[in-house]
């Protein structure tokens, strides 16, 4: 059921460090689950050249994006057995200190939620067409290259 | 037959817009767009560009009359 429904895993700007305690919480009813893993990503004040970034904006291919968020899970849901899994991806303007990245994964037993969870955030990092414009505080820019 | 081209990140910069139709020849080579797309708009480090067509990450492929192709800088995302 939860695997089947399609999910909105864009939010516009920076994910709100709540959003983590809410979906925590709206597990608590599901009792098979023994497991959560959690991954946060959060936006890393790099020093390039004498300069500090401040923050990254995000744009991403959007309609192209959700069928391959769609496609991992998919497949995730087929390697490991995992009660459920969310994905939450910003867009737009996100500050250095700010989280960019949150999957969240749950299974009866830890290895499983643990496996599943690093799986989604190499496939995200690699598959899923978001670009990254690091922002320095003169207001320049680079482009970001995922390694 | 035209296409619509779409730009994003490094490249839409570059080009200095996110998206074009085309009116392009029959039979074009989704390749031989790139090539063609990246010399007029001088588009850098060209073996970093991927190109979607309809959303699929492919390449080596005939464009059709309405394809929609992608042209996609470095992933970047997390």
């Amino acid at each position: 059921m939860d695997k089947k429904k399609p999910k909105k895993v864009f939010v516009q700007g920076a994910i709100a460090p709540e959003k983590i305690a809410q979906s925590i919480a709206s597990h608590q009813s599901k009792t098979n689950i023994g497991a959560h893993s959690i991954f946060l990503g959060q936006i890393r004040a790099d020093e390039v050249e004498g300069k500090t970034v401040s923050a990254i904006d995000y744009s991403a291919y959007e309609e192209m994006a959700e069928n391959v968020f769609h496609e991992i899970r998919e497949v995730a849901f087929s390697k490991f057995d995992i009660t459920c899994a969310h994905i939450y991806h910003s867009l737009g303007r996100v500050n250095t200190g700010e989280l960019c990245l949150f999957v969240f994964t749950s299974s009866a037993h830890r290895k499983i939620a643990i496996e599943a969870c690093n799986y989604f955030v190499e496939e995200i990092k690699s598959k899923v067409p978001i670009f990254g414009k690091e922002i320095f505080e003169d207001e320049t820019h680079q482009w970001k290259m995922n390694k | 037959m035209k296409v619509t081209i779409k730009y994003f990140g490094m490249i839409a910069e570059t080009a200095n817009k996110t998206e074009e139709v085309l009116d392009v020849a029959q039979g074009l080579w989704a390749m031989e767009l790139k090539d063609m797309q990246i010399k007029k708009y001088g588009i850098p480090d060209p073996e970093a560009v991927q190109l979607a067509i309809n959303r699929d990450l492919i390449s080596e492929v005939e464009l059709k009359e309405g394809d929609e192709v992608a042209f996609l800088p470095p992933f970047a995302g997390g």
